[in-house]
């Protein structure tokens, strides 16, 4: 039947969609969501293609297989929250809004480039060319106007670098670069 | 009977409730069918457009509760588009025209929008009871308006439908004085929830059993819900990671303790398995078990929790648990009537999780079992046949081997004689989906043993025509007949036209049936609505010569005493 043909404008399609993601990076979920019937036909294998094909699936990964809309016949629902645990178990970015007061418009990073502490201050440095002094356990940030925070999962404002830093990938909603009066509260420890 | 004054008999039809008891008595004679009508509360209606409201409330204008199916079951899997229909908006307009006295509402994939909900929230000062399962259309604005103006409300249930949320404010709509919540379920909303509202509702609802938390109730805010309700029967935990030696956990250890009433529990949306053993002191206790949304809670973890649920009747579960943990569900769960295994690789390459091992341990180890849904990437033709001499009970009987035509992995012969071998020994086998390679053979066995079969999902089986004329001809009871990807055609679609007369619906996609045979199968019976679903533009519907060779892409027809609907879609046609 036709159905070739769209299979063929479909794939050409693919090159000029518009996608949020970094150029280059193949987002394996969204082929998933591609439904493309191409794979389906009411013919059906030989018997002895079939076993070739059983016996060979063991020793190597079997070949991408063509999705076929509607198949295995799981409610959509149940579908899609799979994919947001797929997607939140790849690491497709864990994106949080930075604000710094006085600024006139906020940014936003991507906490899992980071592996620790220092690398998200120089980066948070160079973003909005500022520096945050040093980091005291007790008495946390000195020699700085500026001070980093961020806001957890109960909605509170935590001085960033207290907890250790998967605790802090994995809680925080938003950060936020105080500066001024506001700091001597939190940061001095006068 | 007719001795009786009209009260008495109406007396005696109160303890009739089922529905096909109900129809069956309303047609004895003409006073039983008038005092019938007048007394029934409760209507299920499979198909919204076999039927209008008017005529509903024509006949049974006492009406107290009403079910309501939409769009055709392969809507599930996104076969259906969106616009194609089941709107509820008509119907929630006319009862409330009528000034009926409803009370309660059940949807099932239907169109329902935010206004909708606030009509239906402001038409019915008794409305008690709103279940909505895989709907879609409205949002958390829908359900403020349901929260605020429903006085009464005792239920509240929402079950994997479509959700806009809003991260509004709908739980504290519902009003102080509302205290009369039996069941809160809104787990499938995907947004914030406003943890001191819900603590609150909870904490004044003293006949809540039934709460479902979505995924951003947090685990201390779960033990804390769990304090104030611990008469709770039934829990969909939401989120639940955690780190085990934390104040919240021991918190929620204690709190379970306490809810010795719990009798089923679901959830785990997010869930950190080291936690599940919190649960093990109340296991002993549940009758219900769904874990087949905790994708992050391996074999080992769910293997430790079933072995102290003894008691398990109903247990839904990802293939994760693998052929092993199958055994251990075998040998644990001696009450087990219902088993779903869910796939957790949706693309089906990858590993042999549960096999047709895992479903042979189950039958020998459960006699009780009656309905099973199995998702599994091979099967024998020998396991079916041993299943089906151990479980000769099955009711539903469900199984797809993900692959498409895949046959019996040892042999590489059809499945035929398999699921011949369970149709003939389930007498009492109502529904059935079948997978797999599968020629004209195994619909023979079909329409010979499956007397009682009312529903039959079939994908990308059999050879020619005369497998579904087995099917048609013989099974006298069915109802539902869905088909997809098969090679039957108009030969078998108009070969008996007033079979359809018998039966809610039918569905065939990607089959052989061309627009030609649908027309002539509308000719001949004008009580069908013969639907023609064609969203893409190149394959056209025309009126042209060549009717006869022009395949439709996705046909439904079903019988209706009420016309051509009129809210069709331009993709559909209706002929």
């Amino acid at each position: 039947m036709e159905k070739v043909g769209v299979c063929d404008d479909f794939v050409n399609l693919k090159a000029t969609e518009l996608r949020l993601g970094l150029p280059g990076t193949e987002d394996g979920c969204e082929e998933e969501k591609e439904k493309v019937s191409c794979g389906k036909s009411n013919k059906r294998a030989l018997p002895e293609t079939e076993k070739e094909i059983e016996s060979t699936g063991k020793t190597e990964a079997s070949p991408p297989k063509a999705q076929i809309v509607g198949w295995p016949p799981v409610r959509s629902y149940r579908k899609n929250s799979f994919q947001t645990k797929k997607n939140e178990s790849e690491g497709q970015g864990m994106y949080v809004k930075v604000s710094m007061d006085g600024a006139p418009y906020l940014r936003k990073i991507d906490l899992t480039v980071y592996k620790q502490y220092p690398e998200l201050m120089k980066s948070l440095e160079n973003m909005f060319k500022f520096s945050v002094g040093e980091y005291f356990e007790r008495e946390g940030y000195k020699g700085s106007d500026f001070v980093p925070t961020y806001e957890d999962k109960d909605g509170d404002w935590m001085l960033v670098g207290d907890v250790p830093w998967e605790m802090f990938v994995s809680s925080c909603k938003r950060l936020r670069i105080m500066k001024g009066s506001e700091v001597k509260g939190l940061g001095c420890g006068v | 009977m007719n001795y009786f004054p009209d009260e008495v008999i109406e007396h005696v039809f109160d303890f009739v409730t089922s529905q096909r008891d109900r129809n069956a008595i309303s047609l004895v004679c003409k006073s039983w069918y008038k005092i019938e009508r007048y007394s029934r509360q409760r209507v299920f209606i499979g198909n919204c457009y076999a039927i209008n409201p008017e005529r509903l409330l024509g006949r049974f204008p006492c009406l107290r509760s009403l079910t309501l199916k939409g769009k055709p079951h392969f809507a599930d899997f996104n076969l259906v588009p969106h616009e194609w229909g089941g709107f509820v908006q008509p119907w929630i307009e006319a009862l409330a025209r009528s000034r009926l006295g409803l009370e309660e509402l059940r949807l099932k994939r239907m169109v329902v929008t935010d206004v909708s909900l606030e009509l239906l929230s402001r038409s019915f000062p008794n409305f008690k009871s709103l279940v909505l399962v895989s709907c879609e259309g409205f949002t958390t604005d829908g359900l403020a308006s349901i929260a605020a103006n429903c006085r009464h409300l005792r239920d509240l249930d929402l079950q994997e439908n479509e959700i806009d949320d809003h991260r509004g404010q709908w739980l504290s709509c519902f009003p102080d004085t509302c205290t009369t919540l039996v069941t809160l379920n809104f787990a499938c909303l995907e947004g914030e929830t406003n943890l001191v509202a819900l603590e609150r509702l909870v904490a004044r609802s003293p006949n809540l059993k039934s709460l479902k938390l979505n995924r951003a109730v947090p685990l201390d805010a779960l033990a804390r819900l769990m304090v104030c309700a611990p008469q709770i029967v039934d829990l969909g935990v939401g989120s639940y990671e955690n780190d085990p030696d934390s104040e919240s956990y021991l918190k929620l250890q204690a709190a379970i303790k306490k809810c010795t009433s719990l009798k089923r529990l679901s959830g785990f949306l997010e869930a950190s398995p080291h936690c599940l053993s919190a649960f093990h002191p109340i296991c002993h206790n549940l009758t219900s078990l769904n874990l087949s949304y905790a994708a992050e809670i391996h074999g080992s973890h769910l293997i430790k929790l079933i072995q102290h649920c003894k008691k398990l009747q109903r247990l839904w579960i990802l293939d994760s648990i693998g052929d092993k943990g199958l055994a251990v569900v075998a040998s644990t769960c001696k009450e087990l009537q219902e088993l779903r295994v869910f796939p957790t690789d949706l693309l089906g390459g990858g590993n042999t999780a549960v096999t047709e091992d895992g479903l042979v341990a189950i039958s020998a180890g459960c006699p009780k079992l009656h309905s099973i849904l199995y998702f599994c990437q091979q099967m024998t033709n020998a396991a079916l046949i041993t299943v089906a001499k151990n479980c000769p009970n099955f009711i539903r009987f469900r199984l797809c081997i993900l692959e498409p035509n895949k046959p019996d992995h040892v042999t590489s012969q059809p499945l035929d004689e398999g699921f011949g071998a369970i149709v003939q020994a389930c007498k009492n086998l109502r529904r059935l989906s079948l997978s797999g390679l599968l020629t004209d053979q195994v619909f023979q066995y079909i329409g010979m043993y499956a007397t009682q079969l009312e529903m039959l999902s079939i994908a990308f089986a059999g050879d020619t025509d005369k497998g579904m004329l087995y099917v048609l001809n013989g099974c006298k009871k069915m109802r539902k007949l869905e088909i997809r990807d098969s090679p039957f055609g108009d030969t078998a679609l108009l070969a008996d036209v007033n079979k359809y007369q018998t039966m809610r619906s039918l569905w065939m996609s990607s089959c052989e049936v061309t627009l030609g045979g649908c027309k002539r199968l509308a000719q001949k019976a004008p009580w069908l609505n013969v639907e023609i679903i064609n969203e893409n533009d190149n394959n056209r519907m025309e009126e042209n010569g060549h009717e006869g060779r022009q395949k439709v892409d996705k046909l439904y027809l079903y019988r209706t005493v009420v016309g051509t609907r009129t809210d069709a879609p331009p993709f559909v046609w209706i002929l």
